[in-house]
């Protein structure tokens, strides 16, 4: 019993950062109707661009939110820069340029830092104030930190005049721009929102599978399990379905062996784009003729 | 001077032509109606004049060149498009969507104020403003999307076919008010309407498209009282 509670609330803590995958590629696929495959090696990327900092003696938490800060500016600018010429291209070049993102940012970190594996450090202190044997605190703290930078973006969504802007951009561009919204400028930001998003989840997932160019190959893969469970119209949908991932990946590793982790999360996918297309928390869309 | 000025304006969709080279004006403070057939330019026309297609030919607003600018520049010269199927934000609420009318403006005062007396001109939106505004009947995303437009404080309202789906009683409705806003408030109108009857008792100034050319134009008086005009384009 013990375990199977251990289980769960680890996988809870790695659930938050497939969560953070999962919803990053969801504000994409919102945006630009394609789902990035690069979206785990950006942050990977920022995790390498923190490790760097930490390595020439700068603080945890300074080099956390200068990371954060170079991944939004980043993001905003691969949309300006390769997306924005891109728009009315069809799916095929949108795929071959995700293909080509994945590749530049793989091989850059590798030749930049190497493809050995480098420790990551973890901020949080090595021994919990309280006494348990059910989560560690890297696990703990990772969990915490996801679940703010969570509340918020749903702030930024729901309460500020900028997010209403990006939510009416995405969903209508085109009644976007008879009220005066830079409909381009918001698709960038919804970019920049989405590398800094999956740069927290990069950087607290670092410490566990330790750093290296294809550190996120499996939690790209679980992440967008989440989206699809979750369902790809619905980001609250994808942070579920994220969470939910999590916890489904240690049960399953414990039934069937860990050597077929990976595939669950692609039975997971296959399942549900057969059985429940919209995911779970999807809006079905209806097509009038 | 003209508020609106528009000279030779042409319209592309690709390779296909559909306005070739109009030419009209509207006054400050007029209602100008744009009739024609099921393709005649009408839409395409005012998608023109903000931008939402590719044109040739110049668009003077209040004497300056809007032609070539994008979208999200012409509406804050004060030009607000009540868009062909009304545009509604389907997924926020009906207030957001007002407040997203206001979105290149700053003065929240004003903008609190201009919200209160679109309630004042629509009180079921007020009664529904907490709602999706995707889950409103087709007249009240049409008086939605008359509001929003208004949430701009505009100079001039591009109107295509705000009675299009919507029963004889909230037209008539809907009508009044858009009367009520030119009157006393000033806002210039161009409205595009399938519906002559209603928009020739409405604007001041009418002009006929066919094939994106200008036919015939007049004021409204006058093309009402013509037979031949009325047989031949108006059919009724």
């Amino acid at each position: 019993m013990e375990e199977l509670i251990q289980q769960v609330l680890g996988g809870i803590a790695t659930g938050a950062i497939y969560a953070c995958i999962a919803l990053s590629v969801v504000m994409i696929y919102q945006a630009i109707d394609h789902f990035n495959f690069a979206q785990g090696e950006m942050a990977m990327f920022s995790a390498f661009i923190t490790w760097q900092m930490i390595d020439w003696g700068a603080n945890y938490w300074v080099a956390f939110f200068i990371c954060i800060a170079v991944s939004f500016i980043g993001g905003v600018a691969i949309e300006r820069i390769v997306f924005a010429p891109l728009h009315n291209a069809p799916v095929f070049t949108h795929i071959v340029v995700f293909i080509a993102l994945f590749q530049i940012f793989n091989a850059g970190a590798g030749f930049i830092w190497e493809f050995t594996i480098k420790e990551f450090p973890s901020p949080f202190p090595e021994r919990l104030p309280f006494d348990t044997t059910l989560i560690g605190p890297h696990e703990l703290g990772m969990t915490v930190v996801t679940l703010i930078m969570l509340g918020l973006i749903f702030l930024f969504f729901r309460f500020t005049p900028i997010g209403l802007a990006m939510r009416a951009a995405a969903a209508a561009p085109d009644s976007a721009r008879l009220v005066g919204i830079s409909v381009g400028w918001m698709l960038a930001l919804g970019w920049g929102l989405a590398a800094a998003i999956g740069a927290v989840g990069g950087m607290m997932i670092a410490p566990v599978v330790y750093l290296e160019p294809n550190m996120m190959l499996g939690i790209l893969l679980y992440g967008f399990a989440g989206a699809v469970v979750g369902g790809l119209t619905s980001p609250g949908g994808a942070v579920l379905g994220g969470f939910l991932m999590g916890v489904i990946e240690p049960l399953a590793g414990m039934a069937i062996g860990s050597e077929l982790k990976l595939t669950v999360a692609l039975v997971v996918i296959v399942t549900i784009l057969i059985f429940k297309p919209s995911g779970l928390f999807g809006r079905v869309v209806v097509q009038r003729v | 001077m003209a508020l609106l000025d528009v000279n030779n304006l042409e319209a592309f969709y690709g390779p296909i032509q559909a306005l070739h080279g109009i030419s009209f004006s509207l006054e400050q403070g007029g209602i100008t109606t744009i009739l024609g057939a099921n393709g005649a330019g009408k839409t395409t026309t005012l998608r023109a004049i903000c931008g939402m297609v590719k044109t040739g030919g110049d668009v003077k607003f209040d004497g300056e060149s809007i032609a070539g600018k994008k979208t999200e520049s012409i509406v804050r010269y004060g030009v607000a498009h009540v868009p062909e199927g009304r545009g509604t934000f389907v997924r926020v609420s009906t207030e957001d969507n007002l407040r997203l009318g206001a979105y290149s403006r700053r003065d929240a005062a004003g903008i609190a104020e201009d919200m209160e007396r679109v309630y004042g001109y629509f009180p079921r939106l007020k009664e529904r403003r907490e709602q999706q505004a995707g889950t409103l009947s087709g007249g009240e995303q049409q008086m939605l999307a008359v509001g929003r437009a208004l949430m701009l404080r505009p100079r001039l309202m591009l109107l295509d076919e705000p009675s299009f789906g919507l029963a004889p009683l909230i037209v008539r409705e809907l009508f009044e008010i858009l009367r009520v806003i030119n009157k006393e408030e000033g806002v210039s109108m161009l409205l595009v309407e399938q519906n002559a009857t209603l928009a020739l008792n409405l604007a001041d100034n009418a002009y006929l498209l066919e094939t994106g050319r200008v036919v015939i134009s007049g004021t409204s008086d006058e093309i009402s009282a013509d037979e031949t005009i009325r047989q031949s384009y108006l059919g009724y």
